[in-house]
Parts: C-alpha cells; sequence; structure tokens
C-alpha cells in the first residue's frame, strides 16, 4: 500500500498545506487559512458534491479548525457524511464528527440514530468505526440508547470488537458510573475471554473499579497472579511479544492491579510474592520496555505487604536505575526510591550521592523528582538543607506553578521541622521575599500567629528574643525594593505589635519606616491600611507608656492623605488613629493593649452595656429602636439583610417572605401620611370620600397591620381584590366606634409611633430575651408584656424582676373586660365579614406560596390564620398587630376563627394600655433598669473608655 | 488513561491532535503551544518526561519523543507508566513508518486521516487497545482496503466473513 493508499488527496489540499508549511509568520499563516475557509465555505454548500470530493473538504475542515480556527459551518457536513453507505466516507464523517464535536453538542442528536444502526452492523469494520465515536460523543443521557447494542458487541465473534466494547462500557462507566453499574459484572466474564487481548483490555476498567473500591475484587487475587505468570512464562502467542517482552503491556496493568490488591493486606501479597520475584528475575533490564516492567514491580513490591526478599530485589534495581545514564531511568529510579523509603528508608543512605548528582543535573524533570524525593525523606535533621537547596532553585526557576508548589512544600516542612525559632523566620521570610504572592495567605496568618504567640512554651524571654528577631530582619528586609505585598503585610503587622517592645528601636524609627512603606508602596490599600493601624499600635504604645507623642512630618502628611482617601476603610482607619492620638494614657491603654494580640475577643452582640443609656433615653421621650425589619418603610431596601435577621426571630420571618414582592410598600417611607393615601387602596375611588371621615383609624390599621400582617395586605390586594374592598370598609365604620373608644389619638402620625413603640419594645424581645433576661426585662414596660401574653407566661420562672410587671397582667384583663363586652358582641358580624375573606385569602395564599418557593406550610397556615383575624380584628387597630403572635402561635385557622373573643382580649388590653402604661410602669422600670446598670458598671455615657473596654473585651 | 496526543513539528505547528477528553479549539490551541514552549526549552540528552501538571491540571505527566523534524507528545495521568508510554510512541512511530516507509513530516500532513486511523488502532477513547505494531498494520490494512472497495462499488459488502484478523 503505497503514501496514498486509499486516501485520495487533491493538489490543492496539497498546495494548501504546502502554503502554510512555507508561512514565515502567524500572520501569513492565518491569511492563508482565512482564504481557505472562504474557499471551503463557498464550495461545501454547492449541490452535488461527489463524495471523494466531500470527504477532501472535510479533512481540510478538520485541518483548518486543528491550526485553531472556526470550522463550525463544516459540522454538518460531517454529521451528514456519517449517513452515507460508503464506509470511506462513513469514517471520514466519523472522524470528523469525534474532532469537531463535543459529548453535548446539538447536534449529536442526529448521529445517534445512525450510531445505533452502525452498531448492529454485518461488517465489523462499521461497528469498530461506530464504537470509536461512541467513546467520544455519548454523554450520559445517550447512554442508555447504546447501552443494550453495545453489551450485545461484548460477545461479538470478533476480537477486534469485543474489545471496543469493553473499552466503550468502560468510558461509559467513567463518564456515569451508575449508568453501567448493573453491568460490572461483564467486565470480570470478560477476563476469562479466549483472547488475550480482549483480557488485557478488560484490565482497563477493572483497574478503574478496583481503585474504586478493593475489596469486592480480592477474590480475583488468584486470577490475576495466575494470568501474570502465564503471561510471564510466555504461554501467549508470539504475536504479543514487543520488543522480546512477552505482552509487557498486559503485565503493567496486572502490577498496578496487583498493588492495589495487595496493598495492607498480607495474605493477598504473599500470593504475589513469587510471581513478581519471577519477573524481577526474568525481566530484560536492557530494554526501555523491560525497565518499565521492574519500575512497575517496584511500585508493586512497595505497595504490598513487604517481603524482605523482593525489597531487596527492588533496591538492586533501583541502584541500576539510579546508576544508569538514561535519565529516563534516573528519573524512575528517584521515584522509585521515593516509594520504597516509605518502607525500608535506609536504602535512601547508600544512594545518597546519585541523589545528590540527579539534584544537580541539568534536567529540570529530574531535578524537581529529586525534590519530591527530598520532600518525602526530609527529618529535623536534614530540615536545613533540603529546605535550603529549594528555596535555591525556587529563586532561579520562573514557573509560577511549580514555584508555588515548592514554596508551599518549604513552608510545610519548615512549620514541621524547623530546629529554631531564628531558622523559621528566616526560612519563612526568604520565602515570602521570592515567593510571597504565591504562597497562601493563610502562612502569613500562621507566621504572625507563631510570632505572636511564641513556641507554646511559657519561656517569655524566648518569645521576646523571637520577636525581637524578626523585627531586626524585617526592617532589614524593608530596604530591598518590591516586596510581595503579603510579605509586607505580615512586616507591618509584626513591627505594628513589637517594634518598639524591646526598647532597641524608637518609636520614631519605626514610625518613619512604616511610612516608607505605606508611601512606597501606595497602590496596594491592604498594605497601607496594615501599615496604618501599625502606626496606631506604636503612638498607642507610646501614649500607654506615658511618653509624649510627635508625629514625624512625613506621618503627618500620609495621615492627611489618608483622611481624604477614596478607599473608606483607610480613611476609617486614618480617622481612629487621629481620635487614638488625642486620648489619655488610661483610655488609649484600654483601647490598644499591649502586646495583646493573642487575647480573646469577646464580642457582646446584644450590646447590652449601652442598656441604661437607651433607657434613659427613652425616658428623655427619644424614639426606641426599631429593628430594619419591622420599618415598614424602608423594607424593600434592606431586604437582603433581613433575610438574615430574620432566620434568627422565627416569628416575624414568615412574614416577611410575603412582603418582599408587594409593590405599595415602597411609598410608604413616611409612614403617617403616605401610607394613609395607600392602606385602603383596593376601593379606590371611593378612597379620598373616606380618608377625611376615618383618617385616624384607617392610619393606625394600616401602621399596625403593615408591621405584621403586610403580607396579607399584600395578597389580598394583589389576588383578592373584590373581598377585601368591602370588609375594609365595613370595618373601617367599625373601627371608627371602638378606636374612638378608646384611644385618644391625637393625629395619624401620633398613632403611628405609638404603635411602633409598643411593638418594637415586644419585637427585640423575641430576639434576644433568650440570652438577654436582665436586658429584656429592663427595657420593657408593662405595656409590651401584656401584649406578649403567653411569651409572659414562660417568663414567669425566669426573671425575677417580672414579678412585678406580672402583677399588671390580670389587672388589666380585668379592667379590659368592661370594655370588652362591646367587643365581644362585633364578633358575630365580623365573623360574617370574615368568613369570604378567609376563604378567598386560602386559595389565594397558594398561588402566592408557588410564585415565591418559600413558604412552607406553616407559614401558609399561619398567613391565612392573618387573613381570618384581620378581618376579625379590623376595627381594633391594636389588636393587628397585638395578636399576631397568637395567631401565629394557633397555627390553626380554625382556633383564630372560633375564638374571636380571646383573641381580641390581649388586643384590647393593649389599647388601653400604652396610656397607663407609658407614664407609670415605664417610669418605674427604667429606675430599677438605671440602678441595674449602675450595679454593672456600666455608666450610660458614649464618651466611657468603658464602652471600648467592652467591645474589646 | 492517555488525555491527549500531540504531534507537532520543531517550530511548532500542531500536525495532529487529538485530546481524548473533549477541549474547545481555543484551549486546545493554548495546551499546544504552551506544550511547544516547554518542548524547545529542553536540551538534547535529557529525560523524555515532563512535569505537564502546570499546564494539564493535577495528576498529568507528560511523555514526548523526538524524531527528526517532529515531537510526538503523549499526556497521561498516573494510571500510566511512564516508561511504558514512551515504548507505546515507539509503537505509533514504528508503525507509521511501515505505513509510508520511512515516515516523514509530509506523510503525516497529507495523510491526515489514515494516520488517525492508526492511532485510533492504538488508543481507544483514552485506553491503550493495542501495542503490536504489526496487528495495528493489519487492522488499518483491512480499513483501507474496505475503504478501496466501498469507494469503487459505493456498497459494503454485507459478509464480514472474509476478514480475519490474527
Amino acid at each position: 500500500m503505497g503514501s496514498q493508499g486509499g486516501f485520495y488527496q487533491s493538489k490543492e489540499f496539497l498546495d494548501l498545506v504546502k502554503s502554510i508549511g512555507e508561512a514565515r509568520s502567524k500572520a501569513e499563516e492565518d491569511r492563508i487559512v482565512l482564504s481557505e475557509i472562504e474557499t471551503l465555505k463557498r464550495r461545501i454548500s454547492e449541490p452535488d458534491i461527489p463524495k471523494r470530493k466531500m470527504k477532501e473538504y472535510i479533512i481540510r475542515l478538520v485541518y483548518v479548525e486543528m491550526l485553531g480556527h472556526d470550522a463550525s459551518f463544516g459540522y454538518i457536513h460531517a454529521v451528514k457524511m456519517t449517513h452515507d453507505d460508503s464506509l470511506l466516507v462513513k469514517r471520514t464523517g466519523y472522524l470528523a464528527v469525534t474532532l469537531f464535536l463535543n459529548e453535548d453538542h446539538d447536534l449529536i442528536i442526529l448521529i445517534v440514530n445512525t450510531i445505533q444502526k452502525d452498531l448492529k452492523s454485518d461488517n465489523y469494520l462499521v461497528v469498530c468505526a461506530a464504537l470509536n465515536v461512541v467513546c467520544k460523543l455519548i454523554n450520559e443521557e445517550t447512554i442508555p440508547a447504546m447501552l443494550p447494542q453495545v453489551v450485545e458487541l461484548l460477545v461479538h465473534p470478533k476480537e477486534a470488537v469485543r474489545k471496543k466494547a469493553i473499552m466503550a462500557l468502560h468510558r461509559f462507566y467513567h463518564k456515569s458510573p451508575s449508568s453501567v453499574s448493573h453491568l460490572v459484572s461483564n467486565f470480570r466474564k470478560r477476563l476469562c475471554d479466549n483472547d488475550p487481548g480482549v483480557m488485557g483490555a478488560t484490565l482497563c476498567p477493572l483497574f478503574d473499579l478496583i481503585t474504586k473500591d478493593v475489596n469486592s475484587y480480592k477474590d480475583l487475587v488468584i486470577s490475576f497472579v495466575s494470568i501474570l505468570k502465564q503471561v510471564a512464562e510466555r504461554r501467549l502467542p508470539k504475536a504479543y511479544d514487543y520488543h522480546q517482552m512477552p505482552a509487557p503491556f498486559i503485565q503493567i496493568k496486572l502490577l498496578k492491579i496487583l498493588a492495589l490488591l495487595g496493598s495492607g493486606d498480607k495474605q493477598a501479597s504473599e500470593d504475589m510474592y513469587t510471581v513478581v520475584g519471577d519477573i524481577f528475575r526474568k525481566c530484560d533490564s536492557s530494554s526501555n520496555i523491560g525497565n518499565a516492567v521492574l519500575y512497575e514491580c517496584i511500585c508493586c513490591v512497595s505497595s504490598i505487604y513487604p517481603n524482605p526478599k523482593l525489597l531487596e530485589s527492588a533496591a538492586d534495581v533501583i541502584s541500576r536505575f539510579l546508576k544508569s545514564d538514561s535519565h529516563n531511568l534516573k528519573y524512575m529510579g528517584i521515584d522509585a526510591l521515593s516509594r520504597l523509603i516509605k518502607i525500608s528508608p535506609e536504602i535512601a543512605e547508600q544512594h545518597q550521592l546519585a541523589v545528590i548528582d540527579c539534584l544537580e543535573d541539568p534536567d529540570d524533570t529530574l531535578k524537581r523528582k529529586t525534590f519530591e524525593l527530598l520532600y518525602k525523606m526530609t527529618k529535623s535533621t536534614n530540615v536545613e538543607v533540603i529546605v535550603d537547596r529549594m528555596i535555591d532553585y525556587m529563586i532561579r526557576i520562573n514557573d509560577n506553578h511549580y514555584k508555588t508548589e515548592i514554596a508551599s512544600r518549604c513552608v510545610e516542612l519548615a512549620e514541621q521541622f524547623a530546629p529554631s525559632n531564628q531558622w523559621f523566620i528566616q526560612t519563612m521570610n526568604k520565602v515570602f521575599e521570592h515567593a510571597g504572592d504565591l504562597v497562601n495567605i493563610k502562612v502569613a496568618h500562621n507566621l504572625m500567629r507563631l510570632i505572636a504567640e511564641g513556641f507554646g512554651e511559657d519561656d517569655d524571654t524566648a518569645d521576646s528574643q523571637l520577636r525581637s528577631s524578626a523585627v531586626e530582619s524585617y526592617l532589614r528586609i524593608l530596604g530591598e525594593p518590591k516586596l510581595p505585598s503579603v510579605f509586607l503585610r505580615v512586616i507591618c503587622w509584626v513591627l505594628g505589635e513589637y517594634g518598639t517592645a524591646d526598647g532597641k528601636f524608637s518609636a520614631s524609627y519605626i514610625t518613619g519606616k512604616l511610612c516608607d512603606v505605606a508611601e512606597a508602596y501606595s497602590n496596594d490599600e491592604t498594605v497601607k491600611a496594615y501599615a496604618v493601624t501599625a502606626l496606631m499600635k506604636i503612638y498607642a504604645f507610646e501614649i500607654a507608656s506615658g511618653k509624649k507623642v510627635d508625629m514625624l512630618p512625613e506621618c503627618q502628611t500620609l495621615m492627611e492623605e489618608l483622611l481624604a482617601s477614596h478607599s473608606t476603610d483607610l480613611q476609617q482607619r486614618a480617622y481612629e488613629l487621629q481620635v487614638v492620638i488625642g486620648l489619655d494614657a488610661h483610655a488609649v491603654d484600654c483601647i490598644m493593649p499591649s502586646d495583646a494580640s493573642c487575647e480573646d475577643i469577646e464580642v457582646d452582640k446584644g450590646l447590652s452595656f449601652l442598656d441604661g443609656y437607651i433607657q434613659e433615653s427613652i425616658e428623655k421621650g427619644a424614639q426606641p429602636y426599631i429593628p430594619e425589619s419591622e420599618r415598614s418603610g424602608i423594607l424593600n431596601i434592606s431586604n437582603f439583610r433581613n433575610q438574615d435577621h430574620n432566620e434568627a426571630s422565627s416569628h416575624s420571618l414568615r412574614f416577611e417572605a410575603y412582603e418582599l414582592p408587594k409593590p405599595t410598600m415602597q411609598s410608604r417611607i413616611p409612614p403617617a401620611s403616605l401610607a394613609s393615601t395607600e392602606l385602603v387602596p383596593v376601593p379606590e375611588p371611593m378612597y379620598p370620600r373616606e380618608s377625611y371621615q376615618t383618617p385616624v383609624p384607617s392610619v393606625s390599621l394600616d401602621a399596625g397591620s403593615s408591621e405584621l400582617k403586610l403580607r396579607l395586605d399584600g395578597v389580598q390586594k394583589k389576588w383578592g381584590r373584590p373581598t377585601y374592598s368591602p370588609a375594609t370598609s365595613t370595618s373601617n365604620s367599625t373601627l371608627q366606634k371602638t378606636v374612638n373608644g378608646i384611644t385618644q389619638v391625637d393625629g395619624a402620625s401620633t398613632s403611628n409611633s405609638r404603635t411602633r413603640e409598643t411593638y418594637d419594645s415586644r419585637k427585640p424581645q423575641i430576639e434576644i430575651s433568650p440570652e438577654k433576661q436582665k436586658l429584656a426585662a429592663s427595657l420593657f414596660g408593662g405595656s409590651s408584656k401584656t401584649e406578649k401574653r403567653p411569651a409572659a407566661v414562660h417568663k414567669i420562672s425566669k426573671a425575677s424582676s417580672h414579678v412585678m410587671e406580672k402583677s399588671h397582667v390580670p389587672k388589666y384583663s380585668m379592667e379590659v373586660a368592661s370594655e370588652k363586652t362591646a367587643s365581644v358582641q362585633q364578633p358575630p358580624d365580623l365573623l360574617d365579614l370574615g368568613e369570604p375573606t378567609v376563604t378567598s385569602t386560602s386559595p389565594l395564599v397558594d398561588p402566592f406560596k408557588q410564585l415565591e418557593g418559600l413558604l412552607d406550610t406553616t407559614q401558609v397556615a399561619s398567613a391565612v390564620n392573618h387573613g381570618s383575624i384581620a378581618a376579625i380584628e379590623s376595627p381594633d387597630m391594636m389588636t393587628l398587630y397585638a395578636d399576631t403572635p397568637a395567631a401565629i402561635r394557633n397555627s390553626d385557622l380554625l382556633s383564630g376563627l372560633s375564638n374571636p373573643s380571646i383573641i381580641n382580649m390581649p388586643g384590647d388590653t393593649t389599647t388601653t394600655q400604652p396610656m397607663q402604661s407609658s407614664k407609670g410602669p415605664n417610669l418605674k422600670d427604667s429606675l430599677e433598669r438605671d440602678a441595674l446598670v449602675r450595679q454593672m458598671g456600666v455608666t450610660p455615657s458614649s464618651q466611657n473608655p468603658n464602652l471600648f473596654k467592652d467591645l474589646l473585651g | 488513561m492517555i488525555k491527549a496526543v500531540m504531534v507537532m513539528n520543531t517550530q511548532g505547528k500542531p500536525r495532529l491532535a487529538k485530546f481524548y477528553e473533549y477541549l474547545p479549539v481555543e484551549k486546545q490551541q493554548e495546551l499546544i503551544r504552551r506544550v511547544f514552549a516547554v518542548l524547545c526549552g529542553r536540551a538534547e540528552n535529557v529525560s523524555n518526561f515532563i512535569e505537564a501538571e502546570s499546564i494539564f491540571g493535577p495528576d498529568s505527566r507528560l511523555v514526548y519523543k523526538h524524531f527528526a523534524t517532529l515531537y510526538f507528545v503523549f499526556v497521561f495521568d498516573s494510571s500510566e507508566n511512564e516508561l511504558a508510554v514512551l515504548d507505546l510512541i515507539q509503537v505509533f512511530v514504528e508503525t507509521l513508518d511501515k505505513c509510508f516507509k520511512n515516515v516523514c513530516e509530509l506523510d503525516i500532513v497529507f495523510n491526515y486521516s489514515k494516520i488517525h486511523t492508526i492511532l485510533d488502532e492504538i488508543i481507544f477513547g483514552g485506553q491503550v487497545l493495542e501495542t503490536s505494531s504489526a496487528e495495528v498494520m493489519k487492522a488499518v490494512e483491512e480499513i483501507s482496503k474496505l475503504e478501496a472497495a466501498s469507494n469503487a462499488i459505493t456498497l459494503i459488502p454485507k459478509s464480514a466473513s472474509g476478514w480475519r484478523s490474527r
């Protein structure tokens, strides 16, 4: 068969290749290829192209794409070719699609059918071609379509087909193990195939399977050993010999499998000793492939349960490898040595010189392999030499990937085996200096921690020696240009923390250096931030020790620059520094205690030390803090943060979820005026009329509902206009009655704030009360207590301070009882109104839920509850929010409906309460609180350094 | 598993590129370029192995062999043995040599699809399928015979009984 064989090429193609070959520049080549693409584009879409011509076009396309140009316009033609009957055309098509397409390409769908047909073909070459494509182009989804045919082919009369079918199945296993897990036994069966080639092919999938799960294949050890024995004894046909070695590739695969199976299994290993020993003896070490088998034997010996005799043979082979002139063999020798020293470390010693030779070899591959060996051999006795060598090499190379690796290895070894702290710091300095930006930031943190903590012993002098040596070395290193950012951070931190600790260096010297750093690396904000903080520490230590601080002029300019910095972080640091410098020694010592970097910082998340101050302010008439999640107006802005917040407080969480999509909320920001226009938004035409009639109640209703029930509003507005509008209008009328009777609200805004007040005071209780009972007790007036009736019951045991307030609760409800009667009478007609709303809400909630995808059933239940309650209670604005906790608790809709009076009760109490409680119990309470606060030693003043102390622990 | 087979000339022009895991064309080009950059920096008389993790990701090794104007490069993972892969390159080249009688770079360029056929007989789906160049030759010859026949009569002979291998 001549070089042209059946592979016809036209002159055009020859010319193309030639001109590309002769192209002198990439640009010229690109021009040629682009014009070729144009030609092909034109030609390939011509009608009635002869098949032979088409084949050539496709090959040219493949060629073009190999040169890195887009040939996607021709993909479809390649796909078409696969449908052809002619084997030549079909194979070309298959070749092209395997090179062009990936398994997820859209065109694959057009080939699947053809492949299926071809897998059933009588012509085994067609089958083979199809199997080849299957390997490349079948993905997880299309595997099932091919699987039956491929499995059938496992018993095809042609061994070439069987082999490829096994490989295809193996490929399926690679892509989706689960899709072929039931067929794994086929691999075992094929292991006994008459044809050694097929048997050899099964070793590939079996190797993978055994890698994943050794134990299920232990029973095959005997089979593998006997196969290996037969192979080694040349029982296979001569055709399998390669360079006078009997089937070396099969031997290698088998040895790999045995290494897996014998690892940590003494019994299995014993079965292998003989055959591995035989191979050691028989192997021809003069040929490359013979050495490959020998190397694999060493790997096997070092993996299975150790056998002294085999180890000895392995050591012999290794020394032969290392003494060889071939770099390949040296490389394999070093690799084998690093495997064997795990079992017999002493073997390395006899090869010391050879290893050193390899280390100094100009061949990078060999050198790196040797470093890998050294890394594995490192002990505390040789760590200095090895790490020094590694660093030397690291400095010399440019390959960032390997530099990173070797740097991290140096760090690891230094951390593990460092003989002395001095050495450790020096080593780390070198690593940082030369590969600083490549090492993990954690390494830098470790180094800082090590310097801060010392080496764990209680030897303080050693620790301070370590620190001062670190400081000295850093001051020296700072003189060098272009240090990596990570290293500079370490330097700044250490100088800030310990620069003046031993008194060797003056504060002005250190600060000068730090200013230099900030100036020299002025575009690295992180480094600057570290430098500023370091400056702050130095000054703080100076002030704390009673010295007078003069800021260097360059430092002052730096500060001026940073105070106007675009980076808010830098700005803040600069301002902090300014403030700290102005404080007195005692205060500074609290903020910046010397050498306290290792102290734990306790964070008082509840900010309990502020309680007294808050109480005082509230007494003076300040508005209590409203948690963001409760601020209806701002809600949409802070949605994201709310979600976190909500997770903590189970009660409010669910409601918020409803609220997000509600567009009307956005306009609520000024709650009083805007809300009033909005809150009865449903019957829009009639609203203007009503707003004048019932301004107050409507607003307060809104305020209440917006805080707790908003969601429901949203739902109603969105989905239930017709039902909602009558409900509101009627309830408004009832509202007027009750509200007018109870609340003497002077204006919409006050009623709003009032509701908020009571509401809020309850809200934090839900959140914080478990942690901070005392705080809760003193923060909340009697009013909120009653609102939260069920919770208050729980509280009885909790806080003694509650007892007093608790006594109010029954009293209030008693007082209310009389007023109650009025509202108790209302429920019937309210219920009538309520029920339609409820029925309409419950189905309506569902689509909403689907939309949101956030709510679970309980949420829906509670939401529905709200529907009912809102309808029932709408007359009383206070009840609206007052009841929500209750509503949540009885997640049962029916209970909410059937006991309207019970639900109403607490609501009514609250309406009365704000009037009394805001003046009475609240004051008493705050006095109590004040006393408590004083006991705790926190004076509620913002300027107090104690605040800082609390903050900083 | 074998990840990729590349053949490129000493100027860095790819002559054959086959990746057994799909990679987009641009990525293939980049890899070929980076491999070439490493290869042309290698001295004579050094090992045929290269640490390839920085190019091909973790667990990848590279073995290459230099013949006249061509580099033959095989990239594979730890389930293969470097020396054995070196011999696999040998098998590939020997087969090419038998096919084309003293193979040279131009043979590879002009017989692009045949080279692929040969390679497919040696490596199948990333696994070593056949390591005897005689066997590979036999299979390739059969394919070309059949292709020639099918080309002449444009019909595939329905019976495959006429062909026996081994």
